[in-house]
């Protein structure tokens, strides 16, 4: 495996800072021979919604790790070059200030709650890191109102759906007023319906709240319609990186494990046929389909 | 064949997790247990090779009343693959953790050694066949659990949610594993809230809520019913929802292939535009 030297800092004059900047970033996982990331080259702006895909083991769950410090504070490793997120080198920042900026949510909320209730559970990490008493509670309505589970409050985490357990897990990240959220994967143990409602908070914490997002998803029909990006990984390199849109367009992402969501899907059959519809523009959603279609039938 | 006359299972906890489940599988059917979760389906799962027996009524595996059979004689006519594969992984290589239940088996060393290998390889595992199954991502994990129950081939293979954590290129080659399975009369059992995939499959759908089987029929039929659907927490698949959304094309709507659905929208619109070629 090529090393990646670590480059001297290069500063670029281009309009405002990128909340996530990364240079030649390689790492591999102590014992393990095969780099996890391979050179790897990111920068992600305030209020970027990128979406991360490709096959498992791909990377995505190791850059993620990248983001909040995880790695190479907590997971060791072979590390080569610079991960700067919010200003802050990842080697050089102590990982609960990291984890202020850039909050992470998992696969599985059972391993992020485990309080009482959903309040403690919530307040927990403010209480850590010695947050007054007022702002607490002034938090927890926030983060309460703006995730719609009210109420929730007093219940205990144990009794609650897939669905509502992964929502109190972003509001116990969300509570630190991170400037960027993390989550990997973070529907995949729940059911369509409750999946639905977890990205639509999602978006609308993106919009309303100009969240940066970075998720690691494999449902892409429902968050393509609103991310800014997607980004396809392989085997620790980045292959794709643009506006879902253009990506669909150019790439096969099937190779790389990533379906496309069907209505993109029908369209390119219909692009194939060179008939009577025609797609100028990859559908991401069905109500861009259908207004397409009605264009066309006048 | 699989029958539940009367099921009834409570939790020790007193949840009462099936209620009332009477069912018959044939032998070679593939079967989709869908519903939200709670909904009971890894609880029934669990009913199959007497993990869990009832509180109430019977399962029968092949004539054998499971409350009479011990979970080792179930075992080699039904293998269940869990949600979360890591519980069954205790060996210290991949390789010994699918060897592990054939020795057990009585299998000689060199079909033990055959059979770990073409399952590894199968299931694209075999360059992982010394590391610990403990280092494995998610979807591998995942797909070491299937390797070991694939390996000593029953015949009924029964997975719990095989494609949550899977990449699109797994899922299509667990579709492949499923299909080619049937070919050898394998009665497949999967649970799942993965609708696209089921709806690739095509199975028998069973739909459970609250313990209940609340619909049984074809997916052909159950993906069209989105009341019956939601009531699950589930969304139907995306094609059933696009040709919906363009009824005003007279469209019937349908679980079909997207190239199909692709023709019939072509078609639609040639016969609304007669002047466009």
């Amino acid at each position: 495996m090529r090393r990646t030297p670590q480059r001297a800092s290069r500063r670029k004059d281009c309009g405002a800072n990128p909340i996530v900047k990364i240079e030649n970033l390689s790492f591999r996982y102590f014992g393990s021979e095969e780099y996890a990331l391979k050179d790897v080259n990111l920068e992600i702006r305030r209020g970027d919604f990128v979406v991360l895909a490709g096959r498992s083991g791909c990377g995505k769950t190791t850059l993620l790790r990248c983001l909040n410090g995880l790695i190479p504070n907590f997971y060791e490793g072979d590390f080569f070059g610079r991960v700067i997120v919010d200003g802050m080198d990842t080697r050089k920042t102590p990982t609960h200030l990291l984890s202020q900026v850039a909050g992470m949510v998992f696969q599985n909320p059972d391993n992020q709650l485990f309080a009482l209730n959903v309040e403690a559970d919530i307040a927990f990490p403010l209480e850590n890191l010695g947050v007054p008493r007022e702002i607490i509670l002034e938090r927890i309505e926030w983060v309460l109102k703006l995730l719609k589970i009210e109420d929730l409050r007093n219940r205990s985490p144990f009794e609650l759906s897939g669905g509502q357990k992964q929502k109190v897990a972003i509001a116990s990240i969300l509570v630190m007023k991170p400037k960027i959220l993390l989550l990997d994967e973070p529907t995949s143990s729940l059911d369509p319906l409750s999946a639905k409602g977890l990205i639509e908070s999602i978006i609308e914490l993106n919009r309303r709240e100009n969240l940066t997002i970075i998720i690691s998803e494999h449902r892409l029909e429902l968050l393509l319609p609103y991310a800014s990006r997607l980004i396809v990984m392989d085997q620790g390199r980045i292959i794709y990186d643009g506006h879902p849109r253009n990506v669909l367009e150019k790439a096969d992402l099937m190779a790389y494990g990533v379906a496309a969501p069907r209505v993109a899907e029908v369209a390119r059959y219909i692009n194939a046929y060179n008939g009577c519809l025609k797609f100028e523009r990859i559908p991401l959603s069905i109500s861009e389909f259908v207004e397409r279609v009605r264009e066309v039938i006048g | 064949m699989i029958r539940f006359e009367e099921v009834e299972f409570v939790y020790p906890s007193g949840v009462k997790a099936l209620d009332g489940i009477n069912l018959e599988i044939r032998d070679g059917e593939i079967v989709a247990l869908m519903g939200e979760n709670g909904a009971g389906k890894t609880t029934l799962l669990k009913h199959l090779n007497g993990l869990l027996k009832p509180s109430k009524g019977r399962v029968l595996v092949d004539g054998l009343d499971t409350r009479e059979t011990t979970v080792a004689q179930l075992a080699r006519k039904v293998g269940l693959v869990f949600q979360n594969a890591e519980d069954m992984f205790f060996s210290n290589s991949v390789w010994e953790e699918v060897a592990f239940a054939l020795r057990n088996f009585g299998y000689d060393e060199h079909v033990v050694r055959r059979r770990v290998d073409w399952a590894l390889k199968f299931m694209e595992l075999d360059r992982y066949a010394d590391n610990s199954p403990f280092l494995l991502s998610g979807g591998e994990k995942k797909r070491l659990a299937l390797a070991i129950v694939l390996a000593w081939s029953p015949k009924v293979i029964a997975l719990d949610e095989p494609t949550t954590g899977q990449d699109q290129l797994q899922k299509e080659k667990l579709m492949e594993m499923i299909k080619l399975l049937r070919e050898q009369g394998k009665t497949i059992i999967i649970s799942s809230h993965d609708v696209e995939f089921v709806a690739q499959l095509k199975p028998r759908i069973i739909l459970m809520k609250n313990g209940r089987v609340i619909a049984d029929g074809k997916a052909e039929e159950i993906f069209l019913d989105e009341e019956l659907l939601r009531a699950c927490n589930l969304l139907p698949p995306q094609i059933v929802s696009l040709v919906k959304h363009l009824d005003f094309l007279g469209l019937e709507p349908a679980l079909k292939h997207p190239k199909e659905v692709a023709v019939e929208i072509l078609e639609a619109v040639k016969a609304r535009n007669p002047h466009t070629i």
